[in-house]
């Protein structure tokens, strides 16, 4: 089932009296979810994303805007008619219910003709329990449950009605390092053995690369860009989504462009031919940076950290936005650490330029193996 | 070796004066524990006193020789000490359940649903807490006289079932339970009386227990609407009763036969308390005034 | 939305109608009652409107003399079982043994039917034909001739009544108190003693100030609760308060309601209201004085 945003808006009331300006949680969102897919909502705390997922949900209504499920308009029933598994951040488990209870729950609301008997309550439940992997936990009490386990529950909870549409908020957050890495594997899974369209919000960057299909990234209300994850990754569409997405994050300068050349700091670091002339931010990936004697950027070297198959370079730089400047490179790299500056020339393919005053990107042409290189890996990606 | 002499003496002049302190801290609680115990312990002694055996003692003994239960079967064949408790049992469930059936609706409308109105319903829902029951008693006592509902359970209960406290504190333990729980609900499609009733009261039972407790004890023990709404000795409650058995009760003063009286009217709720010591003590604490 | 509006007033209409008719009406009519001049209870009709009523109570005797014993108690019992609590409750705070089964001992009245004990307190003072009664034997050991403390002086009966109401009394503020010092955290006591502080300065410096709003808050219940005091008086001396000169406001309500004295609601509301703006005036000042108090 692909789900359909056409204009949608949401406004708030502002809590603050004095003004009467309303607080835009969503604004104009305007998208087509691909049927089958497992979507990432991405964005820092208060960007939207929750409120999207709310509005998908119907627990909220939209104050503009219309939301299809296929091509039935959905906008004004009520959540639930529109046949939507959620799971919450906190899971949401009836405390007093057992296991097989909590899952059992809503197929215990279904009247009419599709009410169900005890019995085939029951074998739906395990039916799902089976494949989240907790059937052998269905006599338990949420609290005798691990954070994973209950998780899962909720999930199974959620599943257990067919929905049309599943929405997961923050699925993530509640669990500690090693069964986050783990879990998210796991709703791969599930997504992709139901092959129910799934919805899923967070502020994890991480979590949402690694397992969308496709991610939208949103910051204060407003879309900023939708792709798949590498595609945004190595396209971002404004200084906001170069910087939100890539762990340890973009390290960001200021230059300007002149004739086609980039310079930083007054040195003259690449040619950036089809730039506009004009003062621009320039965004460098961490992995960006080749250590080079001849390299053009000069950095004041401040240490070097070993991560085992990654070398991390920390240094400084007068133009650098960031306090430090990070680079990561190979371990194999040689290195003269009690030197007092490093220099690096960059690889086009992981340098993007954005407007100074619009933060928007600005396209310009990157060398023929970066581009080639590229294509390939569009390619290799569809 | 010195120091070490000095400072065994400092430490056992501190034990000393500790061991002073405990002991002068003991002897305090155990005297008050004695003057809340010795008003029980003489009204069970006395009960079992025979009545001749008591008038003669002119300094009263604190053992009783030979105890008997003659008392109580007075008690019961005298006076309808047997009647008085029936009567408070059904004053006391049956206003304790309609007052369940009228607050926990009304909490949760307070805590879950939204509706036009509902802040400014609230605000004078907490406005009435503060009306003592002597202002309003006036009126409900001439309100029920009126409809011809003295000396009936409907006149007894009505008035009694609504506490506004009652509804505030479990309105604040519905407002705990978690937003997601109810919105999960609703997109599984559950309606709000299901809710309420499926998952917020199982969740809120401890508090529903505690209420019905407090208010079961308020029932038990009330006496001033009673006293001024019956006149007939078939509906009199156990406080009406024991003022009935103490003015004009047993022919005689027969004291024993009072004792015995006061020992069955007073068991249930000890026995109630004893059972529920924790549950009790935790409930007044949060939200119980006498005194 | 409208749908919502209308589930919600529904929850709510039961407690509504309860409360309209029971609270909300008699409220309103007991001060129309309370101005309402020579109102006949038969035929429900009433001379006109004025301040009779107030004036005919504020001259009466028998509610002069029930305001004088309802001050008296107010004033004895409270400030006297508040510190006796806080006595018993610091002691039981210092303990570990036993602890448990003090707490339970000390909370047993609150459970008992206040007029069913106040009889076990009226034979504990009260000398009959064939014995003085316990209390007046056990002040015979000190030499103290037998007093008649439940028909006898008007101090005897007053300091009888002042000693069942502190009995009363005790179980709730001992429990909240309890509650109060329990929740004092121990650092600060550790910190204190770390500093040389003695006992009775962390008393006076951290525990008495962090537990203060607790105080005020039994001090004010007290004082609402004393006021209201009744059934300890009919437990006993009788419902014949008047006689026994040891009625309360509360009695005189209901006196004047019904009884032998009956048949005058707008006497009886008059009292109520004055009631009402005492026990008013009074929280009010408390309020006061502990926001200057109370520390935080």
């Amino acid at each position: 089932m692909k789900i359909v945003l056409d204009h949608l808006t949401k406004k708030f009331p502002n809590r603050n009296k004095k003004s009467d300006q309303d607080v835009v949680a969503v604004n104009s969102f305007t998208f087509e979810f691909p049927d089958g897919k497992l979507i990432g909502l991405l964005g820092p705390s208060g960007c939207g994303k929750s409120t999207t997922l709310n509005l998908i949900s119907g627990l909220a209504a939209p104050t503009e805007g219309k939301i299809y499920f296929g091509d039935e308009d959905v906008t004004n029933l009520a959540p639930e008619h529109r046949g939507v598994g959620l799971v919450f951040q906190n899971y949401a488990l009836y405390p007093h219910l057992t296991v097989l209870q909590n899952i059992t729950f809503p197929l215990e609301n279904l009247k009419g003709k599709e009410k169900l008997s005890r019995k085939e309550r029951e074998r739906r439940a395990y039916e799902i329990a089976h494949l989240v992997q907790i059937d052998g936990l269905m006599d338990r009490k949420p609290s005798e449950l691990s954070g994973g386990q209950q998780q899962r529950v909720a999930i199974a909870r959620a599943l257990v009605k067919m929905p049309r549409v599943l929405l997961l908020d923050e699925p993530l957050s509640n669990l500690d390092a090693r069964l986050r890495l783990q879990t998210r594997e796991e709703i791969k899974r599930i997504q992709k053995e139901t092959g129910i369209t799934t919805v899923f919000v967070t502020h994890d960057q991480d979590e949402a690369m690694s397992i969308s299909d496709m991610i939208v990234v949103m910051k204060d209300g407003v879309v900023q860009q939708i792709g798949a994850p590498q595609e945004v990754y190595d396209e971002p569409a404004n200084l906001f989504v170069a910087k939100f997405l890539g762990t340890p994050p973009i390290n960001v300068f200021e230059g300007t462009v002149r004739g086609g050349k980039l310079s930083i700091g007054g040195e003259e670091i690449m040619a950036v031919d089809g730039a506009c002339d004009g003062d621009v931010y320039v965004g460098v990936r961490p992995e960006g940076f080749i250590p080079d004697e001849h390299g053009t950027l000069s950095c004041a070297l401040s240490g070097v950290e070993i991560m085992g198959r990654d070398v991390s370079i920390v240094s400084a730089h007068p133009s650098s936005q960031n306090a430090t400047v990070r680079a990561i490179v190979s371990a194999e790299t040689r290195l003269d650490i009690s030197a007092q500056s490093v220099c690096f020339s960059l690889k086009p393919s992981k340098t993007f330029l954005f407007d100074r005053r619009s933060e928007q990107s600005i396209p310009f042409t990157k060398d023929a193996t970066g581009l080639f290189r590229r294509a390939v890996e569009k390619k290799l990606s569809e | 070796m010195d120091k070490q002499l000095d400072f065994a003496k400092a430490e056992a002049r501190l034990k000393r004066r500790h061991t002073v302190r405990n002991m002068l801290v003991y002897g305090m609680l155990t005297l008050w524990g004695v003057l809340v115990l010795f008003p029980f312990y003489w009204m069970i002694l006395t009960s079992l006193k025979e009545y001749g055996a008591y008038n003669a003692e002119s300094v009263p003994s604190f053992i009783v020789t030979n105890p008997t239960v003659q008392n109580f079967i007075d008690a019961f064949s005298k006076v309808p000490l047997a009647d008085y408790f029936v009567n408070t049992l059904i004053f006391t469930l049956a206003t304790t359940a309609i007052m369940l059936v009228v607050i926990i609706p009304a909490a949760y409308a307070f805590a879950r649903i939204d509706f036009k109105g509902k802040n400014l319903v609230f605000t004078l829902f907490l406005a009435l807490m503060m009306i003592p029951n002597e202002l309003v008693i006036i009126t409900n006592y001439v309100t029920v006289t009126n409809l011809d509902m003295r000396n009936t359970f409907m006149g007894l209960i009505l008035p009694s079932v609504m506490s506004v406290f009652y509804v505030y504190l479990l309105k604040e333990n519905f407002s705990q339970v978690p937003e997601e729980l109810y919105l999960a609900a609703k997109v599984d499609g559950t309606s709000d009386f299901k809710y309420m009733w499926k998952v917020m009261l199982p969740i809120c039972k401890p508090t529903v227990i505690t209420i019905t407790i407090l208010k079961v004890i308020e029932c038990w023990n009330s006496y001033v609407w009673p006293r001024l709404i019956t006149d007939e000795e078939a509906y009199y409650l156990v406080s009406n009763g024991i003022q009935a058995i103490r003015e004009s009760g047993f022919g005689r003063e027969n004291i024993p036969a009072m004792m015995a009286a006061v020992v069955v009217i007073s068991a249930p709720l000890v026995l109630l308390f004893l059972v529920f010591r924790k549950k009790i003590m935790a409930g007044v604490a949060r939200g119980g005034t006498k005194g | 939305m409208e749908k919502k509006n209308l589930k919600g007033w529904l929850y709510l209409l039961p407690a509504i109608l309860f409360l309209g008719v029971f609270m909300v009406y008699p409220l309103i009519d007991v001060f129309i009652y309370s101005f309402e001049e020579g109102y006949n209870s038969a035929s429900g009709t009433s001379f006109g409107i004025g301040l009779y009523n107030y004036e005919y109570v504020l001259h009466d005797p028998y509610f002069l003399q029930a305001l004088k014993n309802t001050l008296i108690l107010v004033f004895i019992t409270v400030p006297l079982s508040t510190l006796l609590a806080l006595g018993i409750s610091v002691g039981l705070a210092s303990i570990k043994k036993l602890r448990n089964l003090f707490q339970t001992v000390y909370f047993l009245p609150y459970v008992t039917n206040t007029l069913a004990v106040g009889i076990v307190f009226m034979i504990l003072f009260k000398p009959t034909a064939y014995t003085d009664g316990l209390v007046n034997i056990f002040l015979g050991m000190f030499g103290i001739s037998p007093i008649d403390f439940i028909g006898g002086p008007y101090w005897a009966k007053m300091l009888v009544l002042c000693i069942y109401t502190v009995w009363v009394v005790m179980p709730f503020k001992i429990l909240v108190l309890t509650g109060a010092l329990a929740s004092v955290r121990e650092d600060y006591y550790n910190a204190a003693r770390l500093d040389g502080t003695s006992s009775f300065r962390i008393f006076r410096k951290i525990t008495l100030p962090m537990i203060s709003p607790t105080l005020f808050y039994l001090v004010i219940t007290g004082f609402i609760g004393a006021f209201k005091a009744y059934n300890d008086a009919v437990a006993l001396f009788g419902t014949e308060l008047n006689v026994a000169e040891m009625n309360t406001i509360v009695g005189y309500i209901y006196d004047r309601l019904y009884g032998e004295g009956g048949g005058y609601p707008s006497y009886a509301s008059a009292a109520a209201i004055i009631l009402f703006a005492i026990v008013l005036t009074i929280t009010c000042i408390n309020l006061l004085v502990s926001r200057k108090h109370v520390h935080y």
